[in-house]
């Protein structure tokens, strides 16, 4: 046997999965969403229809104000918990992983526990303010839900890259008369970037296909996983659900195409 | 760019850190406006250490104080001390060009776009690295990464200028002639400068003073001739340059050794003394008018010199550098003679 027919036949394993799990279902995905009523018009209606486009962009700003707020709290902290010692430090950091043991559907459930009906900020707000806040049915809740799982996996994240950081670099800083202000913007942010954008490109592409969550605080949220779960199961509406489908993997395929492009390759690793 | 200095004080600093290592014992240090002063010692000696309280990175125990000139910066932030530090691993930033590094204090401090701009100009013609000015970091060698330091740290026209072994990360070659360089450059700015190394030669070379380090303490504190011809004690007599030291019965004009006498100048030393002599200054002489006689053990030819080991002249063998004209092979029987001067006495056998 040549070498080049061993190493095809190495590929060989490799092609079939490829082909199996992502090539097809994805090929046929695409036909189905062009094979509706409106065939590939489907596609068109993700942007015109305005339920759609008004889903889309909801979806969009959902995960965009998830990021951000993510990597504002995660940075700070993450920092902060990487160079002080303090008592219960470690405690808090174990904690820390909890989240990312829970599934969706838990985090719906503790967000109803917090700012459902029956939630403890309601029970806050009528006592302080004689009036029930509630949260939990809303984008409001599904943000917060978001946060609650986003935060501690980048702000783990964001203490190892900070870990790494050589502390001389800041030393050298402050010699040369940079305050704190200054070195993290000129120091501190630019050697954490790669870790950023890393992680908020997954904290992104989380919060726009995430589901379980969505599901269970349901009623009031037409975030884009579930109109394409209430129009593939309750309308029957496969094509529309596919198109759907094929809309949402670009959107969040192009954020992390665009994040490994200026991130480097630790994208995938940190995933 | 010359006489930015001012004189550096440090009053009784010590340092123990938190886990209780007690990295320097209380030290007392004067170094004049535009002196080079080099802190010398082995590793884990307390450079770092004492650098880093002249720097304001560590505070020294209660009761230490450092002195800028006439102001006392014991409390005053790393970041207004106005020190120019050169870390050992240069420590420049990967996020900048050569010239942003060099400018940052200069950004930092609000100086505007075009002074800044002819400031690094400036320095970069002075360190020789022009050319490279847009460069990123990693796309430069260890020698160039050492001048971009050494100018970042320059830019902001320090008080004090602060070096941690510039030259280690070098290979051999590379560190003698960028020590020139550095010596010549340390000259023209007159910047009060405090520079770190563990190599005797280096110290010997840029220092107008050697400050020589033992376990947290200062062991001596001379100008490089001082220290090499007249150690105060065995240590530095060991760590700077070779030395032989031979204990011997001495009565006051000559020293007695197990291979006859040799004569010392100042004799006023009586009973058993530790003498010091520098493998130079060993001279080789016929045996048979020699007041001191030997046996060469071994002779290494070093190029420009010669190194013999003789036996039997003193309790241990003694090294000689001698010319590399004479013609000696083991087992001669030679006669050895020193200057009196050459001589140095140490007291007793306190370390
Ligand atoms: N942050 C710290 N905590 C505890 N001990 C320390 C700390 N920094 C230094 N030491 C200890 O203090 C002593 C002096 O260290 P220092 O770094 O000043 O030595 P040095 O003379 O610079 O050595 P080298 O030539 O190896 O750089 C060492 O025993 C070291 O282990
Ligand atoms: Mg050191």
């Amino acid at each position: 046997m040549t070498k080049p027919t061993f190493m095809r036949l190495c590929l060989l394993p490799l092609a079939v999965v490829v082909a199996a799990f992502f090539v097809l279902p994805m090929a046929r995905l695409v036909l189905i969403g062009a094979t509706g009523r409106h065939g590939i018009a489907a596609y068109a209606a993700i942007v015109i229809e305005p339920r759609y486009a008004a889903s889309l962009l909801d979806t969009v700003l959902l995960a965009l104000a998830t990021t951000v707020t993510t990597l504002l709290i995660a940075t700070v902290s993450g920092l902060f918990l990487q160079r002080r010692r303090f008592p219960g430090r470690a405690l808090l950091v174990a904690m820390l992983t909890l989240p990312l043991a829970f599934p969706g559907v838990v985090i719906g459930f503790l967000i109803i526990l917090l700012a459902g009906r029956q939630g403890l900020l309601g029970d806050v707000t009528l006592a302080l303010f004689g009036h029930k806040e509630v949260l939990a049915y809303s984008l409001a809740g599904l943000f917060l839900g978001y946060l609650y799982f986003s935060i501690p996996r980048v702000i783990l994240t964001i203490m190892a890259a900070a870990e790494k950081l050589d502390p001389s670099l800041e030393e050298a800083a402050r010699t040369l008369g940079a305050g704190a202000w200054a070195i993290h913007r000129d120091i501190i942010l630019p050697a954490l970037a790669p870790a950023l954008i890393a992680s908020g490109a997954i904290v992104f592409a989380t919060a726009m296909g995430a589901f379980g969550t969505a599901f269970t605080l349901a009623t009031d949220i037409d975030v884009l996983p579930m109109l394409i779960y209430t129009e593939f199961t309750l309308s029957a509406n496969i094509a529309t659900a596919a198109a759907l489908s094929v809309g949402l993997g670009l959107v969040t395929w192009a954020i992390l195409a665009l994040a490994r492009i200026y991130g480097g390759n630790t994208v995938a690793a940190n995933g | 760019m010359s006489g930015h200095g001012v004189a550096l004080r440090v009053v009784a600093c010590g340092k123990t850190f938190a886990d209780g290592t007690r990295a320097l014992a209380p030290v007392t240090l004067d170094v004049g406006r535009g002196e080079t002063a080099v802190l010398l010692g082995p590793s884990g000696c307390g450079k770092t250490t004492l650098l880093r309280i002249i720097a304001g990175l560590e505070t020294p125990d209660p009761g230490g104080r450092v002195l800028f000139g006439d102001s006392d910066v014991t409390g005053v932030p790393i970041e207004r001390r106005n020190v120019g530090m050169v870390f050992q691993s240069y420590a420049l930033f990967p996020n900048m060009n050569v010239a942003d590094n060099i400018g940052y204090g200069l950004k930092v401090r609000g100086v505007g776009e075009a002074e800044r701009k002819a400031r690094v100009a400036a320095l970069v013609a002075l360190t020789g690295i022009e050319g490279l000015e847009r460069r990123r970091i990693d796309q430069l060698s260890g020698g160039q990464r050492q001048r971009v330091a050494l100018a970042r740290a320059v830019a902001v026209q320090p008080s004090v200028l602060l070096l941690d072994e510039p030259l280690t990360a070098l290979d051999a070659a590379l560190r003698e002639r960028l020590r020139g360089e550095l010596n010549r450059l340390l000259r023209t700015l007159g910047i009060t400068t405090i520079y770190v190394t563990h190599d005797q030669a280096e110290a010997m070379a840029l220092g107008d003073r050697i400050v020589v380090m033992r376990e947290g303490a200062i062991a001596q504190i001379g100008t490089p001739r001082a220290v090499y011809f007249a150690p105060e004690n065995r240590f530095v007599a060991e760590f700077v340059g070779a030395a032989n030291l031979i204990e011997a019965a001495c009565n006051g004009a000559t020293l007695a050794l197990p291979g006859g006498t040799l004569p010392v100048a100042d004799g006023a030393l009586h009973g058993p003394a530790t003498a010091m002599i520098r493998p130079e200054a060993i001279k080789i002489v016929p045996a048979e008018n020699a007041s001191l006689i030997g046996l060469v053990d071994s002779v290494s030819f070093l190029g420009d010199r010669q190194r013999v080991l003789i036996s039997a002249a003193a309790t241990k063998v003694i090294t000689a550098d001698v010319p590399n004209a004479i013609a000696l092979a083991a087992g001669d029987r030679v006669g050895l003679s020193v200057e009196p001067a050459a001589i140095r006495l140490l007291p007793g056998d306190t370390t």
